[in-house]
């Protein structure tokens, strides 16, 4: 085991742990100050990457369709918020897991329906399809680096919003004490819809940013979706700081998993038995790292009170 | 407002559900259709391989509609599913195909995974199954079944052609990458038969990754002058994107068989797979009546190149189509059938076709290179014949049960 | 509105006038297919009873002890890789493989329950979901067993001189587990502990300051609806003649809730009409078009939507606490 290969994979537990980052902070939030279990986050992160991927082939622009993608995405999460989503806030948990459960069935669908089954292809930018050279040995994607980019000015704009604006104001105090801040005056109502819409336009990034690298299909939130539900969870319902601690965390804990534990298990066992045994074990890696945080912090790392 | 609904209602919401599905459950019972000939066409038509059941499909198909919708003078009925690259979908889906819609023969699947799990039930009913692709090691062997012919190839047969040509090439230390599934056994198996130099690193990634920073960090770390991949459609789009992405072409040459540089993998990747080599009982180039009229027609019908699948596709249609032809239809005397389909008398794309003792076909394997042709299109050339009348390594052990 | 208020009472009656009616056709339905010579249809009648005895066995726990458990899908998955696993060892007695699998996975749902059932709310319906997940990547790192790529069954269990590879035989076996078991968790709701159990779900503090050892009583109800679905497992690994991680996914989960919420949370029969609705749903929408989801992801939507007032009172104790 080298520097070079840490540090590769550093970075690469850092670009997943940002991407996983917007995918929670959408979630927290929605989470934390509508009180609302949001299944159907992952199927906005979908649709986000569709739209990318069709604006981009039709414009031949991968920076148009991100653009273009990204506030139809936020259209779509602010319409469904509007029309479904609000009716489930005064809800128990159990119905806002089964209400979002079945719109996540339903844009699966639809989104089979118009695109079709097959995968549809989204190319980084010619401008960043290449290797830049880091170290004199390592040569490192510039588009991971450019995700890199993006993950943290999304964090700083986040922050931004967040502790310095007025609008954050009322996000922080809905997530501490919901019932208080309506007393105080704070548009709920209209505050619901931006939280959400802005969560959307959120999943919308990450997923134009992670469909170069992976495949814009059918089901692609799915499993993210699970990250982030225990991102959040480790972090802290309603947190921020605690989504981005969270995620960080998660990232490098899933990719050090799945290179570490092979290369342990590789000198132990077979190549074959290996790889079996390695991602398994990075996989349950991230779910004991989650039942050890709620074992001695049963709210998560950074609780907010509501 | 929110609408309230009262609990007897919702009971009775509850019950007209029920029935209304019974009653559906009626029409869809009593609307079974009976065509003279049903092919069962099950492959992976979603997720990261869609591209190659696609190509089964459309294949197949294309053979079908060039002989009027009929084999042997019969009406032909091709039920398409979806097995969703699921062993465990695809299982469930064959039951039904099978047992319900009563198909005469199944076809179609890609994954060697999937097979395994669909073979049991597919055999235990009787059918005969044509195997558009995957071709795993178990059913060559001990596992053989009559039921089971293979119109593509057995799967460690194109990693055996590359692992000779690595060989003959003289490379000293070759990385080996292949999913974590059967068929992705077979092709190190087969790869590492003939090549005998050092194996710099041996890596079985998962069958849905499509991440693979982990392991061209490996690679870079190792350091080989060879990387022989076996990664399958979207699989091997990803990788060799990334692998290109990750400047790790200048150092390494990429090594694949035919599936890992075929015309979908060319038309997603582009330029930078430009030199690669790779093997293949296959090239659209090949120079046969049959193979010429094949792609013309393809080209025409689909606004593309056929891939290895479509060809394969296309053989499976063909020798059903013999088979039905030779019993002049008369499906139900199942030994009749094997019989025919043993003797394998049609026109393939791939010039001459045999059948081994385990219904495994004994085929040439020929060398390809990625290069621009006169048209300017990235697309392969076949260069020279690597294996002649090659066959499997498992026939001998394989002994071939009675129907 | 007073009336459909009112509070449902704690027992459960087994309804025999019109129960019995299903039971007669059910116990025809075989002679029926082969009748209209659709012998197929036997095996899907099977697995709707598999399913009806995983969707009840989820009800136990969700809908009369309002515990909302995202992870039942691994008991099933357990109970069917027990069957699987003793079958390739050379293990087919029924007898002996059945209650096995009902003894691991229940003492899954020990384990499992015992760390949970410490947590509250949204974080319990997290962490059952997190060793649900646990168990499916074990799972598929289990190479000797199949895998991701799954494991066949060499041949369905026996019992006795019954020979179950016969699609009839193996139905009227089924139908005779689903019947007991129904009629084993009737008996269960209307003794004192299950009682207990809904009046835990009504209001969990009040019974903990009654002095009712709550813990316990949620945790033998986690146990004995583990063991069940280990039990549908069991069948269900025969039925199929198939086991593969895919099983355990937490959609699977999720579609379990589904059939409970489907024919109703809190009903004795809840489990049986909702997995009933569920796969006819399927198996006649999925020959019409293959985005039957989508039909599915709307009549689910309507029924979550238009809840009726009757359901709410059984989740009020599911509110989050007013203050931290």
């Amino acid at each position: 085991m080298n520097g070079i290969l840490l540090l590769e994979q550093s970075l690469n537990g850092l670009q997943f742990g940002l991407m996983l980052f917007l995918m929670a902070a959408g979630l927290t939030l929605v989470f934390g100050i509508m009180d609302m279990i949001n299944l159907a986050h992952g199927s906005l992160y979908m649709v986000g990457a569709y739209c990318i991927a069709s604006v981009a082939a039709v414009t031949g622009s991968f920076w148009m369709g991100l653009a273009g993608g990204v506030f139809a995405a936020a259209v779509f999460g602010i319409l469904l918020e509007v029309s479904i989503l609000r009716r489930l806030y005064a809800r128990d948990h159990l119905s806002q897991v089964l209400g979002t459960f079945a719109i996540l069935l339903m844009c699966n669908e639809t989104v089979r329906l118009i695109w079709g089954a097959q995968p549809v292809t989204l190319n980084p930018p010619e401008a960043l399809s290449g290797p830049v050279a880091l170290l004199p040995e390592l040569m490192y994607p510039a588009y991971r680096l450019f995700i890199i980019g993006v993950g943290l000015l999304v964090a700083l704009f986040l922050y931004v919003l967040i502790t310095r604006t007025r609008i954050g104001m009322q996000v922080r105090a809905g997530a501490a004490n919901r019932e208080m801040a309506m007393a105080m005056g704070s548009h709920v109502q209209g505050l619901f819809t931006a939280v959400f819409g802005v969560g959307a336009a959120l999943c919308a990034v990450a997923g134009g940013m992670l469909g170069p690298l992976l495949a814009v299909q059918v089901g692609m939130g799915e499993n993210i979706l699970i990250l982030a539900f225990v991102v959040i969870v480790i972090g802290g319902i309603g947190s921020i700081r605690g989504a981005f601690l969270g995620a960080l965390l998660v990232g490098f804990v899933d990719t050090a998993g799945r290179t570490l534990v092979p290369m342990v298990f590789d000198s132990l066992l077979s190549p074959e038995a290996a790889s079996n045994t390695g991602p398994a074990v990075a996989s349950i890696l991230i779910y004991t790292l989650m039942a050890t945080v709620l074992f001695f912090k049963p709210r998560g790392l950074f609780p907010t009170h509501g | 407002m929110k609408p309230f609904v009262r609990e007897s209602q919702m009971h009775l919401f509850s019950k007209t559900c029920v029935a209304l599905c019974l009653g559906a459950f009626g029409i869809v019972v009593s609307a079974q259709t009976d065509a003279a000939i049903k092919v069962g066409l099950l492959s992976t038509l979603s997720g990261p391989g869609a591209g190659l059941g696609v190509d089964i499909r459309d294949g197949f198909q294309l053979a079908v509609k060039l002989s009027g919708g009929k084999f042997g003078g019969k009406d032909v009925e091709v039920i398409v599913a979806d097995d969703q690259a699921s062993p465990d979908v695809g299982r469930q889906t064959a039951d039904r195909l099978v047992k319900r819609d009563k198909v005469d023969f199944m076809t179609g699947i890609v994954f060697s995974n999937v097979m395994l799990a669909v073979g049991a039930p597919t055999f235990l009913s009787k059918t005969f199954y044509i195997s558009a692709n995957a071709g795993p090691s178990q059913l060559a062997g001990e596992q053989c079944n009559p039921y089971f012919f293979s119109a593509s190839y057995q799967n460690d047969n194109m990693h055996e052609a590359v692992g000779k040509v690595v060989n003959d090439k003289s490379f000293k230390r070759v990385a080996l990458i292949a999913p974590n599934y059967p068929a992705g056994k077979d092709a190190i198996t087969g790869f590492k038969r003939f090549y005998k130099g050092e194996i710099a690193s041996e890596t079985y990634t998962a069958l849905n990754q499509l991440d693979y920073g982990t392991e061209l960090s490996k690679l870079r770390a190792t350091k080989p002058d060879a990387v022989y991949i076996f990664l399958p459609g979207g699989l091997g789009i990803n990788f060799i994107k990334q692998f290109v992405g990750a400047g790790l072409s200048k150092d390494m040459i990429l090594f694949g068989p035919g599936f890992s540089a075929d015309e979908d993998v060319i038309k997603a990747v582009g330029d930078p797979m430009l030199g690669m080599f790779n093997t293949s009982q296959w090239g659209h180039d090949m120079d046969n009546a049959a193979n010429k009229k094949f792609v013309a027609e393809f080209e025409k019908a689909y606004g593309r190149l056929p891939t290895l699948y479509a060809a394969q596709g296309y053989d499976a249609a063909r020798l059903i189509e013999s088979a039905v032809r030779d019993t002049k239809g008369k499906l139900e005397d199942k030994a009749l059938v094997q019989k025919a389909l043993q003797t394998a008398k049609f026109d393939s794309v791939r010039g001459s076709f045999k059948f081994n003792t385990n219904h495994f076909p004994i085929q040439d394997y020929h060398l390809r290179v990625i290069i621009k042709d006169s048209k300017g299109r990235v697309t392969n050339r076949t260069l020279n014949t690597v294996f002649k009348g090659h066959a499997d390594a498992y026939a001998a052990s394989c002994k071939m049960p009675s129907l | 509105m007073a009336k459909s208020l009112a509070l449902k009472s704690l027992d459960h009656d087994l309804k025999w006038r019109w129960s019995g009616l299903v039971l007669l056709t059910l116990m025809a339905l075989p002679y029926l297919a082969h009748a209209a010579g659709e012998a197929f249809y036997i095996a899907l009648a099977t697995r709707i009873l598999i399913f009806a005895l995983a969707a009840t066995s989820l009800n136990l726990i969700l809908g009369f002890g309002g515990m909302v458990s995202f992870g039942h899908a691994a008991f099933l998955g357990v109970g069917a890789y027990t069957v699987a696993i003793l079958s390739q060892m050379g293990v087919v007695d029924a007898w002996v493989a059945w209650p096995t699998a009902m003894v691991v996975a229940g003492l899954f749902a020990f384990l499992i329950g015992a760390v949970s059932l410490r947590t509250q709310g949204v974080y319990f319906i997290m962490i059952t979901l997190a060793f649900a997940q646990m168990m499916y990547y074990l799972v598929v790192s289990f190479k000797a067993y199949g895998g991701d790529d799954g494991m066949s069954l060499p041949a369905r269990s026996r019992i006795g001189f019954l020979d179950m590879s016969a699609d009839t035989n193996f139905y009227y076996v089924t139908l005779v587990a689903c019947i007991a078991v129904l009629i084993l968790i009737a008996r269960v709701l209307n003794a004192r502990f299950g009682h207990v159990l809904q009046a835990i779900r009504e209001n969990e503090v009040r019974m903990q300051s009654l002095g009712y050892a709550v813990f316990r009583y949620k945790l033998c109800a986690f146990v004995m609806s583990g063991a069940l679905a280990g039990l549908a497992g069991a069948l269900l690994a025969n039925q199929s003649g198939f086991v593969s991680p895919a099983l355990m996914q937490w959609s699977q989960s999720g579609m379990l809730m589904m059939m409970v919420i489907l024919g109703g949370v809190g009903h004795l029969y809840g489990g049986v009409w909702g997995a009933i609705v569920f796969l006819l749903l399927e198996e006649t929408l999925s020959h019409f078009t293959i985005h039957w989801q989508l039909g599915l992801g709307s009549l689910l939507l309507a029924v979550v939507l238009l809840a009726p007032n009757g359901l709410t009172s059984v989740f009020k104790h599911l509110r989050k606490e007013p203050s931290a």
